[in-house]
């Protein structure tokens, strides 16, 4: 495996020019005083992280993300080529999922299999045909990046149901302004503290048709007890806009009212954070208790806005994700800014008998699979594991892609032995409206603490940092 | 605002309210039972204490006899017991988790510091001492509940609906006090009482924290015709009936002007505030305060009802 690109000295040891005013800070800073903010941050969040802790209940400490006091620097011109790269990649997300549900002319063209599509457990034959505001599915859109070198930036994952995270991006920026105001004052960082305000705008441009002038916007949580109610009510809050659980919502003619002090309100735009399968227990899972009955119906009849849409799943799945450069090609006529992770698809023949001669260097991938399960590492594989894989692969090839393994770029991280570089990646949010594409610079950068980890989940021994676009 | 947060908004400073409120009764209880027989006669003061925080029946179904033992837990630790003193911070903090964004901070930390700090008294005080720091402890934490909320919150539907909650909890715990002790305010029960009584009329109005205000407002000792005059006509006593209707009213008002619309829990609030108004010590006496108590808790449960049809589902 190479050498990891470092985001403040490159591979070569040569400082980057974003780094320069941090590197010069550090030079400057005693230890004890970097030590003591780091500790002054833990308190801090861990008096938010009281209100992360009591939804959580008994293993609420556990749950509290670790915070690097650290930020990730992204230049400008690095910033305008990801966001470039966002939104052309959200407009064709956009359209494909639009096309996979109508005239489907990428399927007729040959470009994604079909079987992808139409076998796909979250391919959803209610939205066939089914007209939605403005062609949007997407509102929000959590696309996952890493990096690997001074100019390459690949794209790991879409998630295009209920991307979360963003109220970490917000609360690091509040703890990093209040713990280095001078560390903001000899850089100029751009702000994200305007992301509620740009969901906000998003959510109303959506408003079906039908609506009023100023058009009623929920946020739907499943309740207290989801992981990310925190999330949820700390969202509703900024937003301004009531946290509904489905009891809270009735459906009548076919329009979604919520149960007030005043009577039933009307609903507009549900920004929903429940998965397709718990939206209505009279369309999807019968036993859903967290959902709406009728929900469905009125959003079929136009009714009302659900962000993002149902049936979304089917842009963000591991089997359609190497076809993400073709898709992008095919709608807009255009090469991808942002690059995949090179992938082969072992359905496909010339992919296949490379992948079998190179098990030993790659990542292989159940396309179905998640939380790493049914994955072999080659590099850190044996040589049974591997001979097993091989059987395995070649029984069924087309349940598995093939991916090399990445030299994740690393950033100067506060670990116990001092400032030590540690690996990372960035999830931005897209928000796409009616109007126009918003995204807030920046986004939340994971970072693995364990020297040499390549896993950024919170499960794992995750942490998050500040991400600073640096302005022009 | 959604209903379901203001029925958690409503119901979380009911059971505030309430462990409030059984603290206190707990605390004249304890008080009572360390005074020498002769001074408070042979009364079950513990089983009086279950019957006033309104639970004899539940009780009954849980233990044979009501001494220290068994009330202090029941009213306190218990978890069979909804309206345990545990029950009520377990529920206030669950509701106020489901509406947190509708707190303020230091409401928020008002309630989660109380729900945190009850794991410290565990299933039950080592000592009496020990209790009586327990009992003080809730009050407290009421204390800094309900100041939090004043300070704190907006005058808007999610202020009023709280203290609709508190103010229906409180005249609800008022009328039961005198229902359970009615016969202690008899006039006619001084000609035989003597000075015997004197410690369980002061113990009704230390329950209602109102001994010193009793001497302020009457200047006098304590007779009974007088605590009952002030535990229900008197609206300078803020646990009146009265005062408790005079809020009531005039939170319902606020409600109905913000919404644009009077419904039957203003009329119901009015009828009853009227009622009192109305009413003169000496003829509810002469018509049965038991009766007029009785009436009053039925009522009471009647708006309770009509604010829940009306706003609260």
């Amino acid at each position: 495996m190479a050498v990891a690109f470092d985001e403040m000295n490159g591979t070569d040891g040569g400082l980057r020019p974003a780094y320069g005013e941090l590197s010069r800070w550090l030079a400057e800073v005693p230890p004890d005083v970097l030590d003591y903010r780091r500790r002054e941050a833990e308190v801090l969040f861990r008096r938010i992280g009281i209100t992360f802790a009591v939804y959580g209940e008994a293993d609420a400490q556990e749950r509290l993300i670790p915070f690097d006091v650290l930020p990730r620097i992204l230049a400008a011109p690095e910033w305008d080529m990801l966001r470039a790269g966002l939104e052309q990649r959200i407009r064709a997300i956009n359209q494909y999922i639009h096309d996979v549900y109508h005239r489907r002319e990428i399927l007729k063209a040959g470009i994604v299999p079909e079987d992808l599509v139409f076998q796909n457990p979250v391919f959803r034959p209610e939205m066939n045909g089914q007209k939605v505001p403005h062609d949007i599915y997407v509102h929000i859109g959590g696309i996952d990046i890493v990096r690997v070198d001074a100019e390459t930036f690949y794209v790991l994952e879409d998630n295009a149901r209920t991307p979360s995270g963003v109220s970490y991006m917000l609360e690091n920026r509040e703890i990093m302004l209040r713990l280095f105001p001078e560390l903001f004052a000899r850089h100029r960082v751009a702000p994200v503290e305007n992301y509620p305000d740009e969901l906000l705008a998003t959510l109303k441009s959506v408003a079906p048709a039908t609506s009023s002038a100023d058009p009623t916007v929920v946020l739907l949580t499943p309740g207290v007890y989801n992981s990310a109610y925190y999330e949820h009510s700390f969202l509703a809050d900024k937003l301004g806009v009531e946290l509904v659980e489905g009891r809270d919502l009735f459906i009548k003619d076919e329009v979604v009212f919520m149960r007030t002090t005043q009577g039933p309100k009307r609903v507009d735009v549900i920004y929903r954070r429940i998965d397709d399968d718990f939206l209505d227990p009279l369309a999807f899972r019968p036993d859903s208790a967290l959902g709406v009955p009728g929900l469905m119906s009125a959003y079929q009849a136009g009714n009302v806005t659900l962000a993002n849409a149902v049936g979304t799943g089917i842009a963000d799945d591991k089997a359609v994700y190497s076809y993400m450069p073709a898709i992008v090609k095919f709608y807009l006529g255009e090469e991808p800014i942002l690059k995949n992770v090179p992938t082969w698809r072992c359905r496909e023949e010339e992919h296949l008998s490379y992948v079998l001669d190179h098990l030993e260097e790659l990542v292989v991938k159940e396309v179905h699979g998640s939380g790493g399960y049914g994955m072999l590492i080659g590099p850190k594989a044996d040589k049974a594991t591997i001979a097993a894989f091989r059987a395995k692969l070649k029984s069924n090839p087309r349940n598995f892609i093939a991916q090399p393994t990445l030299a994740l770029s690393t950033c100067p991280t506060c670990v116990d032995e001092g400032v030590a570089p540690r690996h990372v990646d960035l999830r931005p949010f897209v928000l796409t409206g009616r109007d126009r594409i918003r995204i807030v610079p920046g986004g939340l950068t994971r970072v693995a603490l364990k020297r040499g980890s390549l896993v950024v989940n919170s499960s794992q021994g995750g942490g998050t940092k500040d991400t600073w676009v640096l302005d022009h | 605002m959604l209903s379901r947060t203001a029925d958690n908004l409503y119901w979380l400073a009911r059971y505030v309210e309430r462990a409030e409120y059984l603290a206190r009764i707990l605390e004249v209880t304890q008080r009572l039972t360390t005074l020498p027989l002769a001074y408070v006669g042979s009364s079950n003061e513990w089983e009086s204490a279950v019957a006033t925080a309104g639970c004899a029946h539940a009780f009954a179904a849980t233990y044979p006899e009501a001494n220290e033992e068994t009330v202090t837990d029941f009213l306190c630790f218990s978890t069979a017991n909804p309206s345990s003193i545990r029950n009520c911070f377990e529920i206030a903090r669950t509701n106020a988790r489901a509406v947190r964004t509708a707190l303020t901070v230091e409401m928020w930390d008002a309630i989660n510091g109380t729900w945190l700090e009850l794991k410290r008294f565990g299933n039950g005080p080592t000592s009496r001492e020990e209790f009586m720091r327990f009992l003080r402890w809730v009050q407290e934490s009421s204390l800094r509940f309900d100041g939090s909320a004043y300070r704190t919150m907006l005058r808007n539907d999610a202020y009023w609906f709280s203290r609709l909650g508190i103010y229906i909890e409180r005249a609800d715990n008022t009328a039961r006090i005198l229902d359970v002790k009615y016969h202690m305010l008899l006039p006619a029960h001084e000609r035989v009482g003597g000075p015997l009584d004197y410690f369980q009329w002061a113990a009704i109005l230390r329950s209602v924290s109102a001994l010193t205000a009793y001497h302020w407002v009457y200047r006098e000792s304590v007779k009974p015709w007088l605590i009952a005059d002030l535990l229900i006509l008197r609206d300078e006593m803020p646990r009146s009936l009265a005062s408790c209707y005079e809020n009531l009213v005039d939170y319902l008002d606020h409600i109905a002007r913000a919404y644009g619309r009077q419904g039957p829990a203003q009329h119901q609030a009015r009828n009853v505030r009227a009622r009192l108004e109305n009413s003169r010590m000496e003829e509810i006496f002469q018509r049965g305060l038991h009766e007029f108590i009785g009436e009053f808790i039925d009522s009471n449960n009647r708006l309770g009802a009509a604010i829940t049809e009306q706003y609260l589902m």
